[in-house]
């Protein structure tokens, strides 16, 4: 998927977006759907996200991010935006002010691919309560309450729930990759 | 320069499932641009993101979908080129990095700074609706920055100069995190005024159970 995202980047490639299109829409829509009131609303987000990912494919660096990840920004930044009428505060990495990181990009570091494979199987060594928590902290607009809500638990619970189960997750990931990540 | 006090994890959490207000979210991402460790934290929180997105149900998605996003694509104007990376001489030329210098108007020289007395200086920054409150504040060499909020959790990012507070200094990228429950009188370093962004009035919630004082990330 990330090297359709570079064919749209770098060739304005439309079956390669095509192809990003049928493999994420569906997934977007679900994700879009729990925000939103209504199913045609989440259809113009989605949509919206769509053409974002088009103007914005330029920015998307393979060496950081998995195509997955970099698209899920883009859905959340969609999101807030049209859901909740604010806008999405984000750093520039081509800012004079931005300060880039001492080691170069993919040296002394996993990959992109390799961290995205990690992630996905530290997430899945998680027990099915913890992963709901995690699950729901990106799916719920107030994620606190709306666990609590969900789960009969006190707030004070599921906060604790969700430092747990992210900082287990860090300390599984940092294990597989030999502590770089 | 390195960051010494860095953003919590419950902060980097909420900023990457995009569940912070705008001012909580501006001061996040002003300091992401000065922290390098704070970015590699918050790529790991958002493949998280990846991988939930991945594990999706697939949802019903109208038949002519695509043919509306290319529609919406032809009749939105062209993307503009995104700016060119910063030569090194270009470095280190604004005090306020990006998106804080977009939001403030320009960088601290051009600001319409308004008196608070005593040589401080305040400018507030438009966040819309946003529960939590932020602020641009000038204080003089020397002198006590100002109390900038009794409720919530409050936020301090250095931009310039340094203050002292609680037995420790801090300077450019760093992040204090305080509520009413603490009392401290953060002071202006001797040498030069100290500019910083305050948030106040953010969720508690975010307050994290220990500062990540210089606490790399996954140890690293």
């Amino acid at each position: 998927m990330s090297a359709h995202l570079v064919a749209v980047a770098q060739r304005q490639d439309r079956e390669a977006f095509a192809a990003l299109f049928r493999h994420f829409a569906p997934r977007l829509k679900s994700y879009l759907r729990r925000f939103g009131d209504s199913d045609a609303r989440a259809e113009e987000v989605l949509q919206e996200s769509f053409a974002a990912i088009w103007t914005k494919a330029g920015r998307f660096d393979p060496s950081r991010a998995s195509a997955s990840t970099w698209i899920y920004t883009i859905a959340r930044n969609q999101r807030i935006d049209a859901f909740r009428r604010e806008r999405r505060p984000q750093f520039d990495p081509n800012d004079p002010a931005f300060v880039p990181a001492h080691v170069p990009d993919g040296e002394g570091t996993v990959t992109s691919r390799e961290r995205f494979q990690h992630v996905s199987e530290a997430m899945a060594e998680l027990s099915e309560e913890q992963r709901e928590v995690v699950r729901l902290s990106f799916f719920e607009d107030e994620p606190h309450e709306a666990i609590a809500r969900r789960l009969g638990l006190p707030v004070g619970t599921v906060k604790s729930r969700i430092r747990l189960a992210y900082g287990h997750l860090r300390t599984r990931l940092a294990s597989k990759s030999g502590g770089l990540l | 320069m390195t960051v010494k006090h860095h953003i919590g994890d419950d902060l980097i959490l909420a900023y990457a499932t995009g569940e912070l207000d705008e001012a909580t979210s501006l001061l996040v991402a002003t300091h992401m641009a000065l922290c390098p460790q704070c970015r590699q934290a918050l790529e790991l929180a958002e493949a998280i993101g990846g991988t939930l997105i991945e594990a999706e149900a697939e949802a019903e998605v109208a038949d002519d979908a695509l043919e509306a996003v290319f529609g919406r694509i032809e009749s939105a104007e062209k993307p503009a080129t995104p700016s060119p990376a910063a030569t090194p001489a270009q470095r280190g030329s604004y005090v306020l990095p990006r998106p804080l210098r977009d939001y403030a108007g320009g960088d601290v020289d051009g600001l319409r700074w308004r008196g608070l007395g005593g040589g401080v200086r305040h400018l507030p920054i438009d966040t819309r609706a946003s529960r939590a409150k932020a602020r641009l504040l000038y204080i003089p060499a020397g002198s006590k920055v100002p109390d900038h909020g009794h409720r919530g959790l409050e936020l301090t990012l250095v931009l310039a100069g340094a203050f002292y507070d609680e037995g420790a200094w801090f300077r450019r990228g760093d992040v204090e995190e305080a509520d009413a429950t603490i009392e401290h009188q953060p002071v202006a370093g001797p040498e030069e005024p100290c500019i910083c962004l305050a948030v106040t009035d953010a969720p508690l919630r975010f307050r994290g159970l220990i500062p990540r004082l210089a606490q790399p990330f996954l140890g690293i």
